[in-house]
């Protein structure tokens, strides 16, 4: 495959030619799709006046800039954070099951969330914290109950459904016994949602997600390494106890910080990383194209919960509920046909 | 094999006395404690006090209703348990409630589910349908049969779930049902569904006997006699009517019907008809006390049934898949 080569400086990048291409393309797709949901609310706001908004404000600023603006830009990095934890698992687990909304770190991270809320201030900071520390919690629960058969197989992925499902009751029981209207949280938990996101909630989110992001920029090229077997990485020197620790850290990291702010927001983290791999036609599961993939979808879901059933706004929870079942159902089954 | 008898018969007197007592007590604890003696009298020797209408109008009925869930519940695990041979399958997990619920609430949208037994015609024909589409994507192993379920769960509770959002009005009446539970069923007329289950349990209970020989095999059930496609064909019947009105009437409820066979199984030591005996008598047991806890756990009001069936069941899926999901991919 030929590849491109960037000079900057002393640095040197080379990148695939067709990830490089993917990217571009995925980078113009997000572009257009943030657009339009600019440009959609209430009132139908032109690209000319979204831009005007944007530059210079003008009289739908308030709307476009406080109240649309953080929704999309939540969309973009958390749906790119989501791709990456969720690349981030699939190449520890080598199982595009093993996604960490599938195994149950994103339930985890909501119970963390809602302990967080619930007996302390739930001030942001202690959300972050909590949401991160019930992750791990979940993922080395799965890892120690898996152990015997090895981190990959779906042995993992299903003791994973077993703690998702439990976690989730629990998460249920927390939001009843929090609530003093019983049935109208009955209805509505654990689905994730960006209804209502606005900048005072996801400036500290945008902060952590940009450090973990750092961790794996830093890891990135190790993790490549590893995912091409654990001997090819052995002998390129990489010291894969450590290395794994730290993915563990960044991916739950990632994808906890959203659920802190959105709830568990499932599919994306197992859809984007497959999907990006496909496009960019690449080994393992490569992690940029993932990130840009989650983006794209965590996007296109939530412009779809609002446009489905206008003026009702669905939770995108719900939307990419059915669209990751539907997903899930159709790579089982080409799995079954392959034999 | 007949010496075991006794102890068989021990164990199943022993369940019906705990499930006996398990009955008594889920009329006794609520919101509004009643007396043991209290409760007798209000059976015995009805005064109409208020404890005694609690009793009889509220109590009673859901603990009938709670029976009667239970026993179906358990029975379909156990049936398919044994016809997939698979320790992890079961009705919830396999997304047939899944499908049963989803069936209802398209039912309650359209305005078709006016009649009792329409809604349950409704429930069978979703849990049919969810059956089939597993079975189809998931055949190949027990794990993936387990996968395809629960991927299925996904779609059908995810839009299930978007429609409730969408139309909160159409569905305010089933915001109890709709989450796995059985408060709010005590006004549900009784006959129907108790009728359809018994039926069900008796035709259950008469497959066994060629169950206990598929067991054995395919060809040694064919040279035992048994009718191996019409068996099973039977058996899937069977598994769908009894999630199916279990569903209609509490709900999704997931995780009976996968804990209590393996307990059953090892109180019965390979016996099949002894073991749906038992997953009859453990299946409400489980229910009752899950239900009983469900309404001691919240100070303010009532958890869903299914919330802590699933924090019970959580543990048994994965120490099934510890214990028998070696080597399996």
């Amino acid at each position: 495959m030929s590849t491109l080569t960037l000079r900057v400086g002393s640095v040197v990048i080379e990148v695939e030619r067709r990830t490089a291409v993917v990217s571009a393309v995925l980078v113009g797709l997000a572009a257009g799709l943030a657009l339009l949901a600019l440009c959609h609310g209430q009132d139908w706001a032109t690209p000319a006046e979204v831009f005007t908004a944007l530059t210079r404000g003008g009289e739908s600023a308030f709307v476009i800039r406080e109240w649309r603006l953080p929704r999309v830009a939540a969309a973009l990095v958390f749906g790119a954070s989501l791709g990456l934890a969720g690349a981030v698992f699939q190449n520890l687990t080598r199982n595009p099951l093993g996604s960490p909304d599938v195994i149950g770190l994103d339930a985890g991270a909501y119970t963390g969330a809602l302990v967080a809320i619930t007996l302390l201030n739930g001030t942001a900071g202690q959300l972050a914290a909590g949401s991160v520390a019930g992750g791990l919690l979940a993922a080395a629960v799965v890892y120690l109950l898996s152990l015997d058969s090895g981190l990959s197989g779906l042995r993992l992925v299903v003791v994973g459904i077993a703690v998702n499902a439990m976690l989730t009751a629990l998460n249920c029981w927390i939001v009843l016994r929090a609530e003093i209207d019983v049935a109208l949280a009955a209805t509505g938990w654990n689905v994730g949602s960006l209804n209502g996101v606005d900048w005072a909630e996801i400036r500290l989110p945008f902060a952590v997600i940009g450090l973990f992001v750092l961790l794996l920029l830093v890891i990135s090229q190790a993790v490549h390494q590893g995912a091409l077997g654990d001997e090819i990485a052995r002998t390129s020197g990489v010291r894969l106890g450590r290395l794994r620790l730290l993915m563990v850290l960044a991916g739950v990291g990632c994808t906890a910080t959203v659920t802190a702010v959105a709830g568990p927001v499932v599919f994306i983290a197992l859809a984007a990383p497959q999907i990006g791999r496909r496009l960019a036609r690449a080994a393992g599961v490569p992690l940029v194209p993932a990130a840009l993939t989650g983006a794209v979808l965590l996007l296109a879901a939530d412009l779809v919960a609002q446009l489905l059933l206008a003026p009702v706004a669905l939770p995108v929870g719900v939307v990419t509920t059915a669209i990751g079942g539907c997903y899930l159902i159709w790579l089982l089954s080409m799995e079954v046909k392959r034999r | 094999m007949k010496t075991d008898l006794p102890r068989r018969a021990t164990l199943l007197l022993g369940s019906v006395a705990l499930l006996v007592v398990a009955a008594g007590a889920s009329m006794a604890v609520g919101a509004r404690p009643v007396a043991v003696g209290e409760v007798w009298r209000a059976l015995t020797d009805f005064a109409g006090t208020t404890d005694h209408h609690v009793v009889r109008d509220i109590r009673l009925p859901r603990t009938v209703l709670g029976v009667c869930v239970g026993t179906a519940l358990g029975a379909a695990g156990m049936l398919i348990q044994t016809l997939t041979r698979n320790p992890l399958a079961e009705p919830g997990v396999l997304g047939v409630t899944a499908g049963a619920g989803f069936a209802i609430n398209l039912g309650v949208l359209a305005g078709v589910t006016g009649s009792q037994a329409g809604q349950l015609g409704l429930a069978v024909a979703g849990a049919a349908l969810a059956a089939i589409v597993v079975y189809a994507v998931g055949r190949v192993s027990p794990l993936r049969l387990v996968l395809a379920g629960v991927a299925l769960g996904w779609v059908l509770t995810g839009v299930s779930l978007g429609l409730r959002l969408t139309f909160p009005d159409v569905f305010d009446r089933y915001r109890f049902w709709s989450v796995g539970a059985l408060a709010g069923t005590e006004q549900t007329p009784l006959l129907l569904p108790v009728l359809v289950t018994v039926v069900a349990l008796v035709a259950a209970l008469a497959t066994t006997g060629p169950l206990n020989a598929l067991a054995l095999g395919e060809d040694v059930a064919h040279a035992l006699g048994a009718h191996v496609t019409r068996v099973r064909l039977a058996v899937l019947v069977l598994v769908t009517v009894l999630t199916g009105v279990a569903t209609a009437v509490a709900g999704p409820i997931a995780f009976v019907g996968l804990m209590v066979p393996h307990l059953a199984r090892r109180l019965a030591v390979d016996s099949i008809p002894w073991g749906m005996a038992y997953s009859m008598l453990l299946g409400p047991l489980l229910l009752l006390v899950a239900d009983i806890g469900s309404r001691v756990l919240l100070p303010t009001g009532e958890v869903p049934v299914s919330i802590v069936t699933a924090f019970l069941g959580g543990p048994v899926l994965i120490w099934a898949v510890r214990r028998y999901g070696a080597g399996a991919r």
